[in-house]
């Protein structure tokens, strides 16, 4: 079939200017609508918590303990669980992280696991072990991503089950069946420990991907140099690709760092303590946590009137512990950001 | 890791410390096939590579000059699904021996990329990288080594004011200098260049190719391009690859006035490729 260049009617499919121009506005339109409702929705969350909740902010709200069955007093200890929780979650979450992002990414073959079987059924008789090795890598890969993925996609509930189940009623009673001798619990019930490492489990899915993410913004091209001046891939990794992906690694722990800062179901059975007129002490002690402050005000209190003001102002502090912590992130960022760029 | 003294450092200085006599065989291919997974990339290629001169590889795209090259410093290892068959030597040993020390090798076989890739570091620590991780830990060895490589790579004068900013806001000649100066720091014995100059305007190319011929007295270098008229002005000697295979390999002069194979001199008067 040939068309004919000069075959005037071929045009006349094409719609009038006018209508795409109308077509155009409209696709626009609702793009803008949409961040205009997602503006309009953080500002009334925000406007409310700050108009109800600033006015109760003092020192002695963030000094003090709670008092007269949490109508009154403080939220001194819910803040200190929540800094000592949310420290030990990364310190936990970030290593393993990391490291698990960094094998993924520098050490198993890019290959996915059908190219590598393609090149396995290739291979000559003195390389098939080297294929194979691939191979059973690539799949290790593939393995570990879909677990990672679907990591993510897990309701944080159920972390908090499998908290109560791993760590507190398996490696916990075990730890105490072995160390206390006369039948005590100690580390068979919920503390700083067990909730800090259900917490790192419901963040490593985060910081896995953004580390990956981050190692691949890094140009082959700089891995390829350091090796030929005759560096091994882990002296390329530590000095070269790792300071190259540190801003994008820093974002994804700072994301979900204020992700875990937030939740409460997955620290519901594993340590958070409804009310409790001390500091935790050790990894075995239980704590107050200011999201689960929040929900015990609002649902657990004899009298849920009383309480508003504290409620207000606790969430006001969480929601400004959550932006110190990002803004942390952003500002560290930055700097790395330009210090890279002038070649610190 | 070596300590270096300050004699072993003055006599590096004086002159490379490669013995090997200029014109004689440096690296010797024999039979050499190179493989991707099912694609055979190299076929028996059979050449020797003098010490001490530059050795040009042309050929169309896709003719594996740059596999070729990449097999020397076995940089085609990072691929999986690679392999060589046949041998390959540098001052006779094997390099694709099971013993060979991969590591050692590359830093004995520098390698400068068609791309500029210096890393996101200062000038002063890309070319002390390679130092670095070879264990030069005294800053007054790391200093001098630093300038005499750059000095080698001709960019001393332009960069010493500004060692502590960024590579990245050198200009493209600059940076391919740097990455030449970064692979001399480790002190080589052979040089690869993989189209050195191929995204370089006409005076940082003039650059480079002047700095080749400073080089050859003391690396032996080979070096890709695309550019004929860059292989008749630096190299001594000529390989013609085409398909994988080697098809005229002889003195650069005879390559281009009077070539004996046919297709050389199409290739070479530009009636293909």
């Amino acid at each position: 079939m040939s068309i004919d260049p000069f075959d005037t009617t071929l045009t006349r499919v094409v719609p009038q200017r006018r209508r795409r121009r109308f077509g155009e506005k409209i696709g626009i339109g609702l793009l803008a609508c949409s961040v205009i409702l997602i503006l309009a929705i953080l500002g009334v969350i925000l406007g409310d918590v700050i108009i109800h909740g600033a006015g109760h902010i003092s020192w002695a709200f963030i000094s003090e303990s709670p008092r007269q069955g949490m109508t009154e007093g403080g939220i001194y200890p819910a803040i200190i669980g929540t800094t000592f929780l949310v420290l030990l979650m990364t310190v936990a979450a970030m290593p393993l992280g990391v490291g698990a992002a960094v094998y993924l990414h520098e050490y198993t073959p890019a290959e996915t696991p059908k190219q590598a079987w393609a090149l396995f059924r290739s291979a000559q008789r003195g390389d098939r072990r080297k294929a194979l090795t691939t191979y059973l890598l690539s799949l290790l890969a593939r393995g570990t991503r879909i677990a990672v993925a679907n990591l993510a996609g897990v309701p944080s509930i159920v972390f908090g089950l499998f908290g109560l189940g791993f760590f507190i009623q398996f490696v916990g009673s075990a730890m105490d069946r072995a160390t206390q001798p006369e039948g005590q619990i100690l580390w068979g019930q919920g503390n700083l420990l067990w909730a800090a490492l259900t917490l790192a489990l419901l963040t490593l899915p985060t910081v896995i991907v953004a580390t990956e993410e981050a190692l691949r913004t890094v140009p082959e091209e700089l891995r390829a140099g350091s090796i030929a001046l005759g560096a091994t891939r882990w002296e390329t990794i530590r000095r070269i690709v790792l300071p190259g992906a540190l801003p994008g690694i820093l974002t994804g722990a700072i994301l979900g760092i204020s992700r875990g800062a937030g939740e409460v179901a997955p620290i519901l059975f594993t340590g958070a303590a409804y009310y409790l007129p001390y500091l935790p002490e050790d990894l075995s002690s239980q704590f107050m946590h200011l999201g689960y402050h929040v929900y015990i005000l609002s649902t657990q209190s004899p009298d849920v009137e009383a309480t508003k003001p504290v409620l207000y102002g606790t969430v006001f502090v969480l929601l400004l512990l959550t932006f110190l912590l990002n803004l942390t992130g952003v500002l560290i960022r930055a700097r790395t950001r330009s210090k890279l760029r002038s070649g610190g | 890791m070596t300590v270096e003294t300050r004699e072993t450092r003055a006599a590096r200085a004086s002159a490379s410390q490669d013995e090997t006599p200029p014109g004689s065989t440096k690296i010797a291919v024999r039979d050499f096939n190179f493989y991707y997974g099912d694609h055979h990339v190299l076929h028996d290629i059979t050449m020797e590579i003098p010490a001490k001169e530059v050795t040009a590889f042309i050929g169309p795209s896709g003719c594996g000059k740059s596999t070729f090259i990449r097999s020397i410093n076995r940089m085609n290892d990072i691929i999986p699904g690679s392999r060589a068959r046949g041998t390959l030597t540098l001052d006779e040993q094997d390099l694709y021996a099971p013993s060979i020390d991969v590591v050692a090798l590359r830093r004995k076989v520098g390698m400068v990329f068609q791309k500029s890739n210096p890393f996101p570091k200062s000038v002063y620590e890309n070319v002390a990288y390679g130092l670095r991780i070879g264990g030069v830990r005294d800053r007054r060895v790391l200093d001098e080594l630093v300038e005499q490589s750059l000095q080698r790579a001709a960019l001393w004068d332009e960069v010493k004011d500004r060692m502590g900013s960024s590579a990245l806001a050198l200009s493209g000649g600059q940076q391919q200098r740097l990455c030449i100066a970064r692979a001399l720091a480790v002190d080589p014995e052979v040089l690869l260049m993989d189209e050195p100059a191929s995204a370089l305007d006409p005076i940082a190319t003039q650059k480079i190719e002047e700095l080749i011929y400073e080089l050859k007295s003391n690396y032996t270098i080979v070096i890709v391009t695309h550019n004929m008229q860059q292989a008749a002005r630096v190299s001594d000697r000529t390989a013609f690859f085409m398909m994988g295979k080697l098809v005229e390999y002889d003195e650069t002069n005879t390559i281009f006035m009077n070539p004996t194979e046919k297709l050389t001199e199409d290739y070479i008067t530009g009636r293909f490729g």
